[in-house]
């Protein structure tokens, strides 16, 4: 206490020493921008890499096609290019893939590593702000944990970008941020570069279980109106800060930390992940934007979305969706294996995502079992475009697909040496690259990172094994 | 597309009808992986009569009025069985009135017997076998409910064939939690779950010997109600087996001294780190049931999780079964197994996790989990390697029924594959 009064106190002699330091017209504030987000700026620095030719393997260029025998050259961090004859500079290591695969790194755009860490305890449950309806304000950035060991055993599996997001248990649950997947001590440190931030949003059943004895909603009619309200306010918030920004008073309006979050959307600089599993209420949450004049990214479960695929091919949004999930809720009772891929066969942007510490280990597992149960009724997917599922799409989602997703010239070297086919229950990634630099190597401990709550944690001495 | 659909739902209705009440089936021609004493038979014959297998090899005399399902080129199995599950006492587990798996514990504890509520006709049977999951131990408290007492209950195995004589075996364990979740079902400590499961062993001894004059009112009062006392007699006996939760290394050996002093059958279900003290378990003779995509330090109990855990166990000589107690996605212990191998199980070894080791564990494997004459008809025709995950099970027989293909999610498939239709899909069934 005696310290918050001592920082008060500071805050206050700058802010009259600042008054008198001024001339008669009042400075001009910006306007709070979620893309100038400069107090929790991006440290992220590549790590040490050399000029590397993987050669001779079974290429998913993460777009759609397929190069038999083909190269991946990087250098710099990025790919330089992607082919059947690619010439090795001099200086390159070359790594020869015969019967090895090389996808693009997958990116999940749903996680909540880093807020609802390892051990699962609830002194690292950071992950939901479950004190309001609406905690627009909260970022899980503030909260990730560099230190869960999920971070290390997802890159293991291939996993080189990821969102953590908040929880679903509030209808505006918070700020959601990007990660590069390389081992950190600050947050700050894994914060992907130039990714735009995301609000988490959440439909149907979380928030009115949550909240319908804390003052509401109560049910499905008062979730709606409580995102209308928040967005009409928002509305109202923007216009202040819009007509200040034109020059009309000299008083810049008041910061709402609330309001920064959902103005930010509205500008376009927040891209929005909305919780949602029932098929017609994705279609209400759709209606909702259009009334308030923001765009829907991704919805995320979305077990119902094969019911409207068509309706989300239409408006652009991706659906996140797991490959068989289902049945634990009501909302999750009419759950498909063939559901992402019939949101993809309606021209709709399929993602896997995995909502799970555990499900990230193995999301190439997870688009085989959705690609194999397409094929079974003759839906004819083929590894290369399945993988659009896992990279791709989710980028797109992310709005980073100009950086990453996919093995093109001049984009992040993020990629994945798999030791055999990534669909085979049999395979493991081998090498994982963030930015062109090895992260991961399953035959070299010293690219397996350990977090430091793992380190020597387990005391074998004594035991026979 | 959608003629092939239309043209498969048309043949199962012709074909699966005929062939649920034939009682003679011979599977032909298939890759045989019996679990059974002649190992794998290259382009076997299965012979199937009133529900029972009385034939394989390579020259079975296929007689004439068999229904034939030719294997050709295909693998066959026994029917997966899951050793952790809630079949049947659990339909939707956001939606309390569905779900019987679990209890406050306010007045009957060790007697719960998981039994008396099992609904054959569970949407999640249906889901479920129809992608290879024949038998279940339907273990009350498995996953998605916790007990009101370290007694969770008694489990039973079923057929997920749905009615009928669904049930195989009802009492085949005892399940307890010990460790971390015994600790906060029983008052705070590791301790107290030992306690009140040692007290309550007691108990029941005690009761066995002195029940007739705690009949008349001679004896001190029991902790316990009769109806639980009744139930830990053949725990005590060493004749149904003791199921325990735990997964620290440590609570393990306490689990081992708990069975050396009362003489039980013990099987551990967890077991994180139960390849810590692999070598005991396997002097011990005691199996585990684990989940092998665990290596996350998920609590302080787990710190020693590890993908190699399956392997290492197996290698030490312990029993293991493959299950993550989900029960929803029961279908998905095919690719735990597979994950096991990918981590250094041999094949046959992760095959027999998900058939004959479970019905083992439960004592019900001379009549269950592997491809030999005498036993319940239960296989699997898959469409390639059973644990990949593009493979598929082509063709399910439990019990000698024929099953049909299809199960709510695939009828929901089918109304949804076409969006684009003249009429509301709410018409189409």
């Amino acid at each position: 206490m005696q310290q918050r009064q001592k920082i008060s106190l500071f805050l206050a002699v700058v802010t009259l020493l600042a008054a008198c330091g001024s001339e008669d017209k009042p400075a001009r504030v910006p306007a709070p921008s979620a893309i100038g987000d400069t107090p929790y700026a991006s440290t992220y620095k590549a790590l040490p890499s050399q000029v590397t030719l993987i050669r001779n393997a079974t290429v998913l260029t993460g777009e759609g096609a397929r190069i038999e025998g083909g190269s991946v050259l990087m250098a710099d961090g990025k790919i330089l290019a992607v082919g059947a004859q690619v010439e090795a500079p001099a200086d390159a290591l070359v790594i020869d893939a015969d019967g090895k695969w090389v996808t693009p790194g997958i990116i999940d755009n749903h996680s909540h590593l880093g807020v609802y860490a390892s051990p699962g305890v609830m002194a690292t449950s950071d992950g939901n702000e479950i004190t309001g309806a609406n905690t627009a304000e909260v970022w899980a950035e503030h909260a990730v944990w560099p230190q869960d060991q999920g971070f290390n055993t997802a890159r293991a599996g291939g996993v080189t970008v990821l969102q953590t997001l908040p929880g679903s248990a509030n209808l505006f649950g918070g700020r959601g941020v990007t990660l590069k997947n390389v081992p950190s001590r600050t947050m700050e440190g894994m914060k992907f570069p130039g990714a735009p931030q995301s609000l988490k949003m959440a439909c149907g059943e979380n928030p009115k279980r949550v909240y319908g004895e804390k003052g509401g909603p109560y049910s499905r009619m008062g979730n709606v109106a409580g995102y209308r309200k928040a967005w009409v306010q928002a509305a109202a918030y923007k216009q202040k800060w819009d007509d200040y920004e034109a020059g009309k008073g000299d008083t810049p309006p008041e910061r709402d930390l609330q309001l920064d979050t959902l103005m930010g959307v509205l500008n376009g600089e927040i891209l929005v992940h909305i919780h949602c599993y029932r098929a017609d209420e994705m279609v209400v949450m759709l209606d909702v934007a259009s009334e308030f004049g923001y765009k829907v990214a991704s919805f995320h479960h979305a077990v119902e979305a094969y019911k409207i695929a068509d309706v989300l091919a239409e408006r652009g949004t991706c659906a996140a969706m797991w490959a068989d999930w289902w049945g634990f809720k009501m909302e999750a009772l009419d759950g498909i294996r063939e559901n992402i891929a019939l949101v993809d066969k309606a021209g709709a942007c399929a993602i896997v995502h995995s909502d799970s510490e555990v499900g990230i280990q193995r999301l190439n597992q997870e688009a085989a079992k959705a690609m194999g149960a397409a094929n079974r009724v003759g839906m004819g997917i083929t590894p290369e475009h399945a993988w659009t599922w896992l990279s791709l799409n989710p980028a797109r989602s992310l709005g980073i697909d100009k950086l990453t997703g996919s093995l093109v010239p001049g984009k992040n070297a993020d990629l994945v040496l798999w030791n055999g086919n990534p669909f085979s229950v049999y395979s493991k990634a081998e090498k994982v690259y963030v930015d062109g630099a090895l992260v991961y190597d399953l035959n070299d401990p010293a690219y397996q990172a350990e977090s430091d709550f793992v380190l020597g944690s387990l005391d074998l001495e004594g035991d026979t094994q | 597309m959608k003629r092939i659909i239309q043209w498969m739902s048309f043949s199962c209705l012709i074909l699966c009808t005929h062939l649920s009440q034939a009682q003679t089936i011979a599977v032909t021609g298939g890759r045989l992986l019996t679990q059974g004493s002649s190992g794998t038979i290259e382009n076997g014959t299965v012979l199937i009569r009133d529900g029972r297998i009385v034939a394989v090899g390579q020259h079975v005399q296929v007689p004439a009025d068999a229904l034939v399902i030719d294997a050709a080129g295909k693998i066959v199995t026994p029917g997966l069985f899951d050793a952790y599950s809630e079949f049947g006492v659990l339909e939707v587990s956001g939606v309390d009135a569905t779900v019987d798996a679990g209890q406050s514990g306010e007045r009957f504890s060790a007697s719960f017997d998981v039994s008396y509520a099992i609904n054959p006709r569970s949407i999640l049977i249906g889901v479920n076998r129809i992608e290879g999951v024949t038998r279940a131990a339907v273990v009350p408290g498995a996953s998605w409910t916790m007990p009101g007492s370290i007694f969770s209950g008694q489990a039973a195995v079923i057929d997920l064939a749905g009615p009928g004589k669904w049930l195989t075996r009802s009492a085949v364990a005892m399940f307890v939690h010990l460790g971390e979740s015994g600790s906060g079902l029983s008052g705070g400590s590791r301790v107290n779950a030992m306690l009140v499961l040692r007290d309550g062993l007691e108990e029941a001894r005690d009761y066995a010997t002195h029940s007739h004059i705690w009949e008349q009112g001679a004896h001190r009062e029991f902790t316990l109600t009769r109806k639980d006392l009744d139930a830990l007699q053949p725990v005590l006996r060493g004749e149904t087996l003791l199921l325990v939760a735990v997964e620290r290394a440590s609570d393990i050996t306490q689990a081992l001294q708990l069975k050396k002093d009362f003489g039980l059958k013990l099987a551990i279900v967890g077991g994180a780190e139960a390849w810590v003290v692999a070598a005991d378990l396997a002097a011990a003779d005691v199996p585990v049931i684990l989940d092998p995509q665990r290596n996350l330090p998920s609590g302080f109990d787990s710190l020693g999780a590890t993908l190699e855990n399956a392997a290492r166990l197996q290698k030490a000589g312990v029993l293991i079964a493959i299950s993550d107690g989900g029960t929803y996605n029961a279908r998905n212990i095919t690719q735990y197994a597979g994950l096991a191998v990918a981590n250094g199980l041999p094949y046959e070894a992760a095959l027999r996790a998900i058939t004959l080791n479970p019905a083992r564990i439960y004592g019900v494997n001379s009549e269950l989990g592997s491809l030999e004459v005498g036993k319940a008809a239960d296989l699997v025709v898959w469409s390639a390697d059973p644990l990949e995950l593009t493979s598929f099970a082509d063709q399910v027989i439990i019990r000698g029924k024929n099953i049909p293909m299809v199960s709510r999610a695939t009828r929901l498939r089918d109304r949804y594959m076409n969006l684009d239709e003249p009429m509301p899909l709410g018409y189409k069934k």
